[in-house]
């Protein structure tokens, strides 16, 4: 069996702070305040998705109709990665390009759901009332614009992504197996390259409902990511964006004389029960085990900002006295599903870079050193799930 | 090539626990009784209303205390059943698998029962809507709730319940992903990541909404009387598929590590292939090509040539788009050979179970190995002149099968196959 270098050769990005790597990085080393609309579903906050032509990766009208919000992010995405990466409109490295998506799902109509409550306010008939509504409400299509596995089928459309075409599910933990998989499968010589992310919208009530079953939201307006212990809800707000990466073995990636971002390590993951089990320590021995021999210079934090969760994770970081934290769901909210893929795109890009960008909540966060040569990536999820990524210089 | 690696040297993997539940029963015994019959297990539903419904059959599974509790519920119980049957049979204790968990499980969202609910407790204070299911959550946690739609959570559920290793994976591909959960787990033996997997399929998410879904899609049959003819494979009248509901569950291990704890070998699964389709959402390419090149895949990873292959398990939706397909396809691959190859659909007479169809009929092919029973084609009494196979009509067939190729092709361009065989050489 091969041992090849996993490297990221691509990186594709959009969210409340803009589009593409490069809008990020500096957003990121900029001093602005995070983008937030705590009106459209108050008393939620969410980082809503900034202004985005779609046209610019999705050309026909048609298809971007056939799309709800979180998939056309993710279809758009991935053609910013595919391009990042030198890829896009090739055809050849295309349809042999394997791809993981990690996809929540079921954007509903809105307005459709709230006709079938009221009815249902008046009426007894509750089973065939739903039959009527539903069969004359619904638009056709929508089905296949919320389905989780159009994620993927949209990009095959669109990008022409045929290798294969596999979507995981599960929150966080799908974007963590997503990248887990491909690694392993690039690693072993099962694949060369392969295209790996999510999206998520976050300005659906849908989405929040699915969070608020749990009382999982903030709900008093934004505070930095670390300090939401003792604000009022369950601390988390979302953002709306994606986040894909084409991961390439690196002889792959040399041979066609494509730029490097960072290579991925390893990948270690798992999954508690958090009823039974401690998360600080599984957070700890995840670090530890990623940080072998050398401690990480930088640790790029996918926390939710979820209460208990994010402390938990937060106390086992702070045992490594030499970390350097970005908790990143500060700036731009989490993205559940896409967010093991933004914060391992986000490590690869410092390490690009050779830095790591400023303090997002400075009372929490150290200062950086001059320069990085080791980077982590944590997805802890909100629920469930468990993972970290370690990523060095390419 | 070693005893226990195949031609490009990876580990052979060996199949040693089967587990299925059908709208035919509950475990293998069961299931290969009534489908070897030639027994049907579609229904009238009964489950929700049928007014307005142009649709008003499928083959749900209704035998469970759980076929009523909502399509998380019946999911994960359904996985359950499988999951036990097979880790029985591979005789690992079922509360300590010790592999990781490769889960096909349906997309599902917040029940109606539960969106009425909420609104109940808050109907007092204003207008129904969204606004108004969030204040009612602001109230207090909605924990059963809350799980039924996490997509990890039905998966979480069994890894305790089993003992499986690691972080599960919960996929989908549509109605290829029973077939994409085995090919992972294949793909995790063949790294040498562990030397055993536990894959499952599982599908009980047929609702009203779900099932209007599809409607609205022209995907399904409207033939409701008499509902056991409904699901017709490859006949002219083919008007829709039948949605169904079931699970099947694969133990799968190292052929190395099965042989040395003295395991029973059921079969081997040699091969997986898949091919993405990029021509549209709910069609295929006209040409076939994302399909043959699916089917061909599993052939060269398995490392067999077309004419080694005894039996085909069809994918066989009995929609007029898919069999025409999967016809081009396989007399594509197969040439005049596919006019004599048995070729039979299992849907004709357990629906297309949907997330759970690759599972469950990959189950269903080692029981044709094992048993040298090939199950028909029911319902075949108006041939499609255009697809000319030999569907194994009506009636089983006794025949010597020692490899059998199973597809799965499925909205989004989804395209796997699968190759097992008895015999790892």
């Amino acid at each position: 069996m091969q041992n090849n270098t996993v490297v990221i050769t691509g990186i594709g990005l959009i969210s409340s702070l803009g589009e593409g790597a490069d809008a990020h990085w500096e957003a990121f080393n900029g001093q602005a305040e995070p983008r937030t609309d705590s009106e459209t579903f108050r008393p939620y906050t969410v980082h809503p998705l900034g202004e985005v032509d779609w046209n610019n990766q999705i050309p026909k009208r048609g298809d971007q109709r056939q799309m709800e919000t979180w998939q056309r992010i993710g279809t758009y995405t991935a053609g910013l990665a595919l391009q990042d990466a030198g890829i896009k409109d090739d055809e050849a490295l295309c349809s042999t390009m394997d791809m993981v998506v990690a996809a929540g799902g079921g954007e509903r109509d809105v307005t459709v759901d709230k006709q079938i409550l009221a009815e249902a306010r008046v009426r007894n008939d509750l089973g065939t009332m739903l039959n009527e509504k539903l069969s004359t409400e619904l638009r056709p299509t929508l089905f296949l614009a919320q389905l989780s596995n159009l994620l993927a089928g949209n990009i095959s459309i669109v990008h022409k992504v045929t290798g294969s075409s596999r979507t995981f599910m599960g929150e966080e933990g799908a974007g963590i197996s997503a990248i887990d998989t491909a690694v392993a499968r690039i690693r072993s010589g099962q694949s060369t390259h392969a295209l790996v992310g999510g999206a998520y919208n976050s300005e659906h009530p849908d989405m929040l409902l699915g969070y608020e079953l749990n009382g999982m939201l903030k709900t008093d307006g934004w505070a930095p990511l670390w300090q939401r212990e003792a604000t009022a809800g369950g601390g988390i707000v979302t953002g709306s964006g994606g986040a894909f990466l084409v991961l390439e073995s690196a002889d792959h990636a040399k041979k066609r004389g494509a730029r490097a971002y960072a290579a991925i390590e390893g990948v270690y993951s798992t999954q508690i029960r958090r009823g039974r089990d401690d998360l600080t320590e599984t957070v700890a021995k995840l670090v530890g085990a990623a940080s072998a021999d050398k401690a990480a210079d930088l640790i790029i934090s996918g926390a939710s900002g979820a209460k208990g969760i994010t402390a938990a994770e937060k106390s086992a970081l702070d045992t490594f006295s030499s970390s350097v934290v970005r908790g990143v769901a500060g700036k731009l909210g989490h993205l559940r599903e896409a967010q093991f893929s933004l914060v391992v795109g986000l490590a690869a890009l410092s390490l690009f870079k050779g830095s790591a960008f400023p303090p997002i909540d400075a009372e929490n966060e150290k200062a950086g050193p001059a320069s990085i040569d080791t980077a982590l990536a944590t997805s802890i999820g909100g629920t469930r799930g468990e993972g970290v990524a370690r990523l060095v210089k390419a | 090539m070693s005893k226990y690696t195949d031609h490009l040297g990876r580990p052979l993997v060996a199949i040693t626990g089967l587990g299925v539940v059908s709208s035919l029963g509950q475990g293998k015994e069961e299931n290969w009784a009534a489908l070897t019959s030639g027994t049907s297990g579609i229904h009238t539903i009964t489950r929700f209303e049928l007014d307005n419904l142009r649709t008003q059959i499928a083959g749900t599974v209704d035998f469970l205390e759980e076929s009523s509790k909502g399509a998380s519920a019946l999911s994960q119980k359904l996985a359950s059943l499988a999951a036990e049957e097979a880790i029985a049979q591979a005789g690992f204790p079922v509360d300590d698998f010790g592999g990781p968990l490769f889960l096909a499980a349906p997309p599902v969202e917040l029940e109606w029962r539960n969106r009425f609910a909420l609104d109940a407790l808050v109907k007092s204070e204003g207008e129904p809507g969204y606004d108004l299911l969030l204040a009612a959550c602001r109230r207090g946690p909605q924990v059963d709730m809350f799980n039924t739609v996490e997509f990890g959570y039905i998966a979480e559920c069994l890894a305790d319940t089993f003992g499986t290793r690691g972080l599960p994976v919960t996929l989908s591909t549509a109605c290829a992903s029973g077939a994409t959960a085995i090919q992972l787990g294949v793909e995790a033996i063949r790294r040498g990541e562990s030397d055993r997997v536990l894959s499952i399929g599982t599908d009980g998410s047929v609702s009203a909404e779900a099932l209007i879904r599809f409607s609205l899609l022209s995907a399904l049959s409207t033939q409701n009387e008499p509902a056991h003819k409904a699901a017709k494979p490859f006949s002219k009248d083919r008007d829709g598929f039948v949605m169904a509901e079931g699970s099947g569950a694969l133990v799968l291990e190292s052929l190395e590590s099965a042989i040395a704890r003295g395991a029973n070998i059921l079969g081997i699964m040699r091969g997986c292939g898949e091919k993405a389709d990029d021509f549209h959402r709910t069609r295929s390419k006209p040409d076939g090509s994302p399909a043959i090149g699916a089917v061909r895949a599993a052939l060269d990873d398995a490392g067999i040539k077309e004419d080694a292959i005894d039996y085909i398990n069809a994918h066989g939706t009995s929609t007029p788009e898919n069999d025409k397909m999967e016809y081009l396809a396989l007399s594509t691959v197969f040439g005049e050979r596919i006019s004599s190859l048995p070729v039979s659909s299992n849907k004709s007479m357990i629906g297309h179970t949907l997330t759970a169809a690759g599972a469950i009929e990959a189950v269903f092919s080692v029981l044709t190995i094992q048993t040298g029973t090939i199950p028909p084609t029911i319902n075949y009494d108006n041939p499609d002149p255009a697809i000319v196979m030999d569907v194994v009509p009506n009636v089983k067939r006794e025949a010597s099968v020692s490899s059998v190729l199973s597809s799965s092709f499925g909205f989004g361009g989804q395209n796997t196959c699968l190759v097992m065989t008895a015999e790892p050489n």
